[in-house]
């Protein structure tokens, strides 16, 4: 399908595949983002962001300021972690956190004092930092993607060996069913978003900046142009098809360039942000906070659904009382959306940079899938993939366990999006199996590369052995080799002429006890046994014998 | 006639040392198959196959010596490989032979007493430590082959096996549920 141009806006080009789906946003539309009150205890997870966990640098005891940074970040893609409020650390271990395995991980869980004392903030004057200060300062700040992917920003707001990218896209499609949390948050606080939007713009270099809308948001879309109102900044309305928040899709939509596969959408000179990450960038750089709270939808099977303002940190079963509970019936908490967000095993779980929403389900809503049956190759997953992709073909590789084949497939372009899922007419749950396939192969690798530095490290050892025997082997010859030359004994040595003596009158001795051996033990015998021997030697030398034996 | 003859064994000749030098030049020194065979063995360099290390094993598996099921570590995901590399059937894990999960060595370190038997054990060079001092293994580096617990002379070291953690959690393979259907 096509879509007239106007004179404001760019052709959009629209991406294959995609579906429409109802969009369910009104439910928790309906009230305007509310604060979440100050809570006794809060969880803060130290892998919040995709990456090297923060290490971190509090201990039980210490006490801490809202803003202070209690995770510092490990290696290059990591991000620094900070305190919600003031309050004392009670312990630094493994709690529950909002991820699909349903496994603990390690957490700083902070008592508040109930003071919400702050650290001084530190606004940046980004006009004069130069950018790869302004990326570090980010980087201990927390910044990480509030899409979903919390990728850490600082990297992505990094032109590298390009110099600079030419365009900006802010991400406020929110294509996913039942989350209004963008929608929430362009709607009110629309010019701090296009400022975060300017410095992004200054870091990248950016010509242009475009926001891509869907268009099922009319207020946002709205709020946001009065936002633009006297800048470049365009923003465009998008047919709400899902994934149109995909990055690849979104960049396609806006500006016709296709991101080539295993790429990024910066290979095409486009960069793309979530609008919580510009307006969570503008609190970081124009009033210095760091990342400790982000917008959350909740919504579905509650009582009050709506957005909340929530700190990073907050129990998930906190986040649902404020929203008035969960209504009788309810079946299951999503943390994300239906199509790509998973189960939520445990409510004691902290909300965290990832988390956007919370779904509770209900069996009106979210019925249990039906059975899956057998594939029919009917390609309806194919039509829908906004990659591109084979899904049918990508299914029955990964259930045969051949990831050869998948990643022949371009397995790694598939975004997980839910599309094909949504459309099997038989209900095969493909995402399952291709997330299966990719987790697998990544496990592989990491084997394989222990493997290889095992046998790296083991064939060293080898060598190293190898060498340390002939270098002793040398060693020793040349000992011996200083030995012989001076001389068995050495010089030094007082008893050495006694030693040599004794030496060699034991030689001597041997020698002549050699010399002096009879070639016949034939001296301690008698007489008539000697004559005997005699007759009987000469016989033997003589032929016939003279003498008859007796 | 005699001229075809001297042009056609000239040419014969000239090829022909061609040939030979490039045989001489570009000789693979070692079998190609071996470093093959050596890629899907896992470097536990732990010996359960009965030679010492995986290089050894992979020698024997392509000089026809050993048989592909004697690798416990790599399981039978490993066994699968080396069938389909060298053409023949994959069959179950060698008799006496048990995969385990995988496990690093821990040295419990109030009674390490610094012989450093476990370190001149290590086929790896997993384990840091000097006569006398306390040793420790860097899990990490660790393979889990298990030659380091039986040198030990006050049996400190144990074998622990590697927790799942977030780090490292996989996706499970999709299973029907059964109460769907009923």
């Amino acid at each position: 399908m096509r879509f007239a141009p106007t004179p404001d806006e760019p052709r959009l080009t629209p991406f294959p595949g995609g579906i429409r789906l109802p969009a369910h946003k009104e439910v928790s539309t309906q009230r305007p983002i509310a604060a979440l009150p100050l809570l006794p205890l809060y969880v803060v997870p130290l892998r919040q962001h995709i990456g090297e966990p923060a290490r971190p640098i509090v201990q039980a005891g210490d006490r801490v300021l809202r803003g202070q940074m209690i995770g510092r970040p490990e290696g290059y893609v990591s991000v620094g972690v900070h305190a919600p409020t003031s309050g004392r650390v009670l312990a630094v271990e493994p709690r529950p956190v909002p991820h699909p395995s349903g496994l603990a991980d390690l957490c700083v869980v902070i008592e508040a004092d109930g003071e919400d004392r702050a650290v001084e903030p530190t606004p940046l004057d980004w006009h004069v930092m130069d950018a790869s200060s302004l990326r570090n300062r980010l980087r201990e700040m927390g910044l990480a993607g509030l899409g979903g992917a919390v990728f850490p920003s600082f990297i992505k707001l990094n032109p590298g060996a390009r110099r600079s990218i030419p365009i900006l896209i802010l991400n406020g499609a929110e294509c996913e069913p039942w989350i209004t949390c963008d929608d929430l948050l362009m709607r009110q606080r629309a010019s701090e978003i296009l400022l975060g939007a300017q410095i992004m713009r200054h870091m990248l270099g950016a010509q242009q900046v475009l926001v891509g809308i869907e268009d099922n948001k009319p207020q946002a879309i709205a709020s946001m142009m009065e936002a633009a109102i006297g800048s470049d900044i365009r923003v465009v309305a998008v047919p709400s098809i899902y994934p149109a928040g995909g990055g690849k899709q979104l960049t396609y939509l806006l500006t016709g360039r296709e991101t080539p596969a295993h790429g990024l959408t910066t290979d095409v000179g486009v960069q793309v942000f979530n609008v919580g990450t510009a307006y969570a960038l503008y609190r970081a750089v124009v009033h210095g906070e760091p990342l400790t709270s982000r917008i959350v939808t909740v919504t579905g099977h509650v009582a009050a659904p709506g957005n909340f303002e929530v700190r990073l940190g907050t129990p998930i079963a906190d986040l649902l009382a404020a929203a008035g509970g969960e209504l009788t019936g309810a079946t299951g908490r999503v943390i994300g959306g239906p199509m790509m967000g998973f189960e939520l095993k445990d409510t004691a779980a902290p909300v965290t940079k990832a988390v956007n929403c919370v779904l509770v389900k209900d069996a009106v809503h979210f019925p249990p899938p039906p059975p899956a049956l057998p594939c029919i190759r009917c390609g309806a997953c194919a039509r829908a993939c906004p990659m591109r992709l084979s899904p049918h073909e990508l299914y029955w590789y990964a259930r045969h366990r051949d990831f050869g084949k998948t990643q022949a497939l371009n397995l790694f372009d598939c975004i997980e999006c839910g599309c094909c899922s949504y459309v099997c007419p038989s209900h095969i749950p493909l995402v399952d199996y291709y997330r299966f396939a990719k987790s697998e192969i990544w496990a592989r690798e990491r084997e394989k590369k222990a493997a290889d530095e095992a046998r790296a490290r083991h064939e060293f050892r080898l060598q190293r052995l190898e060498r340390e025997k002939q270098e002793k082997a040398e060693r020793l010859a040349k000992k011996a080799a200083e030995r012989l030359e001076s001389g068995a004994v050495s010089a030094q040595d007082p008893d050495a002429e006694r030693k040599r003596a004794i030496l060699a009158a034991a030689i001597e001795k041997a020698r002549k006890a050699k010399e002096g051996v009879q070639p016949r033990n034939v001296d301690d015998l008698p007489e008539a046994v000697r004559k005997e021997i005699a007759s009987i030697d000469a016989r033997r030398t003589g032929g016939n014998g003279a003498d008859p034996t007796p | 006639m005699l001229s075809a003859i001297l042009v056609m064994s000239g040419i014969a000749l000239v090829l022909g040392g061609v040939l030979g030098w490039a045989a001489i030049r570009f000789r693979v020194e070692e079998d190609p198959l071996v470093d093959k065979i050596d890629a899907i063995l896992p470097q536990t360099q732990c010996g359960q196959c009965g030679y010492p290390g995986c290089r050894p094993y992979a020698e024997a598996i392509a000089k026809g010596e050993a048989d592909i099921n004697r690798c416990p570590p790599g399981g039978e995901e490993g066994i699968r490989q080396l069938a389909e590399l060298l053409g023949v059937e994959p069959k179950p894990l060698g008799e006496g032979l048990v995969h385990k999960p995988k496990s690093v060595a821990v040295i419990d370190e109030r009674l390490c007493i610094g012989c450093t038997l476990c370190i001149q054990a290590c086929p790896v060079d997993a384990i840091v430590g000097a006569a006398k001092q306390m040793h420790t293994v860097v899990p990490e580096l660790c393979t889990g082959c298990e030659l380091c617990v039986a040198p030990c002379p006050v049996d400190c070291i144990r074998m622990e096996v590697i927790k799942e953690d977030i780090s490292n959690w996989k996706w499970r393979y999709p299973v029907v549920s059964l109460t769907a259907l009923a």
